[in-house]
């Protein structure tokens, strides 16, 4: 088109790499998932534990500001692999809250007004497509999670030279530890807004699934009586509490990490599963 | 972001627009589309059907939507399963239905749909405003897609159907739910881009109207199958009339003596009545037809000079009467699976 000479005509320019081009779903995305003011503050929130933790460290290394507020360092808490796991823990609370809310409103409106084709009749697949979505509530729980853990670590091998050495498994751990648990906690959310396209049920879906789960998962354990905890399989965040506690503290828990991680990859392929059978540019009415 | 060049765009040139090779579609077990074949070269092709006739799948599949249970299709020499990113880069579609993104301003979601089609963000913005512009939502285009009317929401598919600026824009029903006014509007904006050369258009539509005014070309489906094609375009250049009589008395050796004469005839029975289609070689006046009549004893009960419309073609093709007005006419099945190419000029 030219808008001086109102007529259609070709494009004929350059295009973008494809590589990078589920990025564009992000951009778009990102004033929507702002505008909600509920989200805005449960996001500013996300950031008191990692500020109180912050604070922590600082003091613990500025003897002349504990004086002035009549404290030693005895009295403020260790930062070590449990400090970082209650850590990770409140800030997967903030990311599981954040997800609930985002989540269900990337998905279920564009299959509820029928956009798919529209996206689907470009040079743009499925999982492209997944892959944009995902990325909001990825780069979302990305910046409270892993992002400022992995800074706080850094912060505090900066502060103690030779911390850093003595908990080598630390900076790996909140990377990992916050990728197991953001990573299928935005499939759920995906997945279920693709499943029930409404999304209400779909947020109360996303925040009742790991609950009921937990509770499946609890029972299993409870009928299964001394056959151990396997029934923490059937609960994603049994199984990501486990991986962290071994990840960070370095307490053997009772089920096996392999076991975990399967349980875990299991649940993201089912969540995929329910993603390549519900996002289609047309359904098929049988 | 570094920029690719765009792919190969404009090779192929000499392709037809779109060919269907034996193209079979089968859905929920059911065959939609049984073995189609055409090659089609034409401006804006017309493609029409009852429903259920296979319209919408047969887009769907030159989509890449469906995968063809057999058989294949191409859009400018490209494979719609092989190179369907090719293929995608290279068509605009608008659906029938509803379809827009929640939430978001004309603008924004037509600039966001020319940056997924590979426009880097400021040339997806500059076409986003000039196609608002274009199909005349240019005030409106700031206004959340969900606050519009049936008509405008028309409008933004079309939109977004040519923000990219394919070289071919498939078109479902574009005139559907559509005020008179609002779908002259529409029409009218079809026939501007075919006329401007710069892109192919198919327009699927029920509305024999609406193919008329707008298509050189038209494929009619019936139950998956190819019930006709025309050249409308090449018919209308030909001002191709035919005679419609009907007649009493021996007709065989009155038509045989006719086509001594060359002139193409065709049984065309309606309603009982034994009626027949005739096209007269340049030179022989009407006066020869009635002298052979005459000499043959047989009554010339009505006369009358006709051209096929649309309707008719339409009806005769639902009716399964194809194959004879292809006999009159020159041009039918046998052309589509034939190949028809070129098209309009």
């Amino acid at each position: 088109m030219s808008l001086r000479d109102r007529a259609f005509r070709r494009y004929r320019g350059r295009v973008t790499p494809r590589r990078w081009r589920f990025l564009v779903l992000w951009r778009y995305s990102r004033r929507e998932v702002f505008s909600s003011r509920m989200v805005t503050a449960l996001y500013a929130l996300s950031f008191a534990p990692i500020l109180v933790a912050a604070t922590l460290v600082y003091l613990r290394h500025n003897l002349p500001a504990l004086e002035a507020m009549e404290l030693s360092v005895a009295d403020l808490v260790a930062v070590d692999g449990t400090f970082f796991y209650y850590l990770l823990r409140s800030q997967g609370v903030f990311a599981f809250l954040l997800t609930a809310l985002v989540g269900p409103g990337l998905v279920s409106p564009d299959l509820g007004n029928n956009g798919l084709p529209l996206y689907l009749c470009r040079p743009f697949s499925r999982m492209e497509y997944v892959l944009g979505k995902l990325s909001v509530l990825l780069i979302l729980t990305s910046s409270i999670t892993w992002v400022p853990l992995c800074g706080l670590v850094l912060f505090q091998a900066g502060m103690e030279p030779g911390w850093l050495a003595a908990h080598p498994n630390l900076l790996g751990g909140v990377f990992a530890g916050s990728w197991i648990a953001i990573l299928p906690l935005g499939l759920l959310a995906l997945a279920l807004s693709a499943w029930v396209r409404w999304r209400l049920l779909a947020a109360a879906m996303t925040v009742a699934t790991p609950l009921v789960a937990g509770g499946f998962g609890a029972f299993l354990n409870e009928i299964g009586l001394d056959r151990g905890d396997w029934g923490h399989l059937a609960s994603p965040v049994d199984l990501v509490f486990g991986l962290w506690e071994r990840m960070l503290t370095g307490v053997e828990v009772e089920l096996p990490a392999v076991a975990a991680a399967f349980g875990l990859a299991a649940f993201a392929a089912l969540c995929l599963l329910i993603l390549h059978l519900k996002l289609r540019a047309y359904e098929v009415v049988r | 972001m570094s920029q690719s060049p765009i792919r190969d765009a404009d090779r192929d040139t000499d392709a037809p627009v779109i060919e269907l090779d034996d193209l079979q579609v089968r859905l929920g077990g059911r065959p939609v589309l049984r073995g189609l074949s055409a090659s089609l070269g034409g401006r804006c092709l017309g493609l029409l059907g009852p429903n259920g006739a296979g319209k919408t799948t047969l887009l769907h599949t030159l989509l890449g939507f469906h995968k063809p249970a057999s058989g294949g299709a191409r859009i400018f020499g490209r494979d719609v399963t092989r190179d369907l990113d090719e293929v995608r880069s290279l068509v605009g579609y608008m659906p029938e239905n509803d379809a827009f993104v929640a939430n978001m301003s004309a603008v924004h979601l037509v600039r966001m749909l020319g940056e997924l089609s590979g426009l880097p963000a400021s040339e997806s913005l500059e076409r986003a405003h000039e196609a608002l512009f274009y199909v005349g939502l240019g005030e409106a285009r700031y206004r959340d897609i969900g606050t519009y009317s049936q008509g405008m929401k028309q409008l933004v598919k079309l939109a977004q159907a040519l923000v990219h600026g394919p070289r071919l824009l498939l078109l479902d029903e574009p005139t559907n739910a559509l005020d008179p006014p609002a779908r002259e509007r529409m029409l009218r904006h079809v026939t501007e881009i075919r006329d401007s050369g710069e892109a192919h258009i198919v327009l699927s539509s029920h509305l024999l109207r609406d193919v008329e005014r707008c298509c050189d070309e038209v494929l009619v489906l019936r139950d998956g199958k190819v019930a006709a094609y025309r050249n409308l375009e090449a018919e209308r250049r030909a001002n191709r009339k035919f005679l419609e009589l009907e007649l009493r008395g021996e007709m065989d050796g009155f038509l045989s003596a006719m086509r001594n004469l060359g002139a193409d005839c065709a049984l065309a029975p309606r309603r009982g009545k034994r009626r027949v289609k005739m096209v007269l070689p340049e030179g022989l006046e009407v006066r020869k037809l009635y002298h052979e009549a005459a000499r043959r004893r047989v009554q010339i009960r009505r006369l009358s000079y006709k051209r096929d419309s649309l309707e008719e073609i339409f009806l005769a093709a639902m009716e399964g009467a194809e194959e004879e007005v292809a006999a009159v006419t020159g041009v039918g099945q046998a052309g589509v699976e034939a190949g028809v190419e070129g098209g309009a000029p």
